[in-house]
């Protein structure tokens, strides 16, 4: 990949800032999201809360039903890759969608790789816990990061723990005199070239969404609050009682998420949220958020 | 005297989506202090209102929603600039290929998605006369293209079969991305229409 396309790709991303990112799993569902105002959609066969619960393999959607919701909408439109399954991403390069997430809400296909992101001219998102995380991943190529978050659960505990994880470790590399930053680059698992550049930054490279989690309007302001720069609403939508309203309301509180008066009037009267989950009750070995490293 | 009289001469960057912050840092380095605007009280009194890039039917909703639609076209029909790029040109266009359009103040045809998905995105660089004498890096990003326009429109580039930017004595239009480059060309220029020349 050309550096000027790896700008390109992290340019998009800049654009799409502020805004919703919202899950679908037909072309219905990506005209609701659309009309909503979404600023991208991502096409899947079946939400985090389903994939959940189904269990199995959970693999890339079928390129038919992507191709569908690409056909009516006009908004990016986003897919799913498995955790180092390359040929699933160049499947998807292939179908010309806009970009690739490679999401540990799937099966991963490799425990020990990654996808060499910048092997391929499309843009690809990655999710995060960390500081380390994130800029490993950028490091491979992603030209935009999210939170992981625990997919599929209503709960935002986890992506609160990832946002203020990376919030601290980017004050504390900030505040670190050059000398240091070896140091600290190693025993945190940070690239260094991408440790000076978040340093000079004050915040990562590339734009950083919340994800993993976000079930009402409230949920969306307090990861804006946090200095997200947009959201990713995986089951939180359509997995709702009122997913038009919902995702509306989403919509209006990410835009004003600095202003309780508006995000008052977003959270009222949407329905009820979709049901929420303990991550506590849920066994080790069915968390998303530990897949990749 | 009108307040866009005064000798300051504010200008706002639209605040509801997409690539706000990149228009402000430019406006600062030519030292020119951006108003965030979302709600309908900011936009009064200001010179001019920069229409970022993002997603244009995200932007029209969240205009529709917070009641700014009238503030804009009030305060455009009184004398502000207005200045739309990528999604902002979609926001100004009369007539959009396939669906309503929004604030329609310019007389332009627009048809969204002009090049295709993102792997079709590019970056080039071109002389625009009116604009500065030497090139011009433009950023197109999933970018829409001006397919025609009105008589009294100006045509300040056309490339291939479409038109990349357009004018009129109070707005303009650029299917790119000024704001994305170091060059700050265009943002002068804007400030320039808006009464606000810029000598650095």
């Amino acid at each position: 990949m050309s550096s000027n396309r790896y700008e390109l790709n992290v340019q998009l991303a800049q654009m799409l800032k502020g805004g919703v990112i919202m899950d679908v799993t037909n072309a219905k569902q990506a005209k609701i999201a659309e009309e909503a105002g979404a600023v991208a959609v991502m096409a899947l066969e079946r939400v985090p809360a389903d994939i959940r619960k189904d269990g199995g393999v959970a693999r890339m959607s079928d390129p038919a039903m992507i191709m569908e919701i690409k056909k009516s909408v006009t908004i990016p439109v986003m897919a799913k890759a498995r955790i180092g399954h390359f040929v699933e991403a160049q499947i998807l390069e292939a179908l010309k969608i806009d970009y690739i997430d490679e999401s540990e809400v799937l099966t991963p296909a490799d425990e020990e790789c990654h996808i060499d992101k910048s092997k391929f001219s499309i843009p690809f998102v990655c999710g995060a816990r960390n500081l380390g995380e994130a800029l490993r991943r950028i490091s491979e190529g992603a030209a935009m990061i999210r939170t992981k978050g625990e997919a599929g659960t209503g709960n935002i505990v986890e992506a609160v723990r990832h946002i203020r994880a990376i919030n601290r470790e980017i004050r504390v590399l900030a505040g670190l005199p050059v000398e240091e930053i070896t140091s600290f680059a190693k025993a945190n698992g940070l690239p260094y070239e991408l440790a000076l550049k978040v340093k000079e930054l004050g915040r990562l490279p590339v734009v950083n969404f919340a994800a993993g989690g976000i079930a009402t309007p409230a949920d969306a302001a307090l990861m804006m609050q946090f200095g997200c720069d947009g959201i990713f609403v995986g089951s939180g939508i359509f997995k709702s009682t009122n997913p038009e309203a919902r995702a509306r309301a989403i919509v209006k509180a990410a835009a004003y998420f600095n202003d309780p008066a508006k995000i008052l009037e977003a959270s009222t009267a949407i329905g009820d949220a979709m049901p929420g989950l303990e991550i506590s009750e849920i066994p080790k070995v069915q968390l998303l958020a530990g897949r990749g490293w | 005297m009108n307040s866009r009289e005064n000798l300051v001469k504010m200008i706002g960057v639209l605040d509801l989506q997409g690539g706000v912050i990149e228009h402000l840092n430019h406006l600062k380095s030519l030292g020119v202090n951006g108003r965030q605007v979302k709600k309908p009280q900011d936009i009064v009194g200001l010179s001019g209102l920069i229409i970022p890039g993002g997603e244009s039917t995200c932007i029209s909703k969240l205009i529709n929603i917070f009641g700014l639609r009238k503030a804009i076209t009030e305060e455009f029909n009184s004398g502000m600039k207005i200045w739309g790029t990528c999604a902002g040109a979609i926001l100004l266009a009369k007539n959009i290929a396939g669906e309503a359009p929004h604030l329609a103040l310019m007389d332009i045809e627009i048809k969204r998605n002009g090049f295709g998905s993102q792997l079709d995105s590019f970056g080039l660089h071109a002389i625009i006369k009116p604009i500065s004498p030497r090139p011009i890096p433009l950023t197109f990003i999933r970018a829409p293209k001006i397919t025609r326009v009105g008589t009294d429109v100006n045509i300040l580039l056309r490339i291939d079969d479409y038109i990349a930017v357009a004018e009129t004595p109070g707005a303009l239009a650029t299917v790119f991305h000024p704001e994305l480059t170091a060059n700050l060309s265009f943002h002068r220029y804007f400030l320039k229409k808006c009464g606000r020349e810029i000598v650095q």
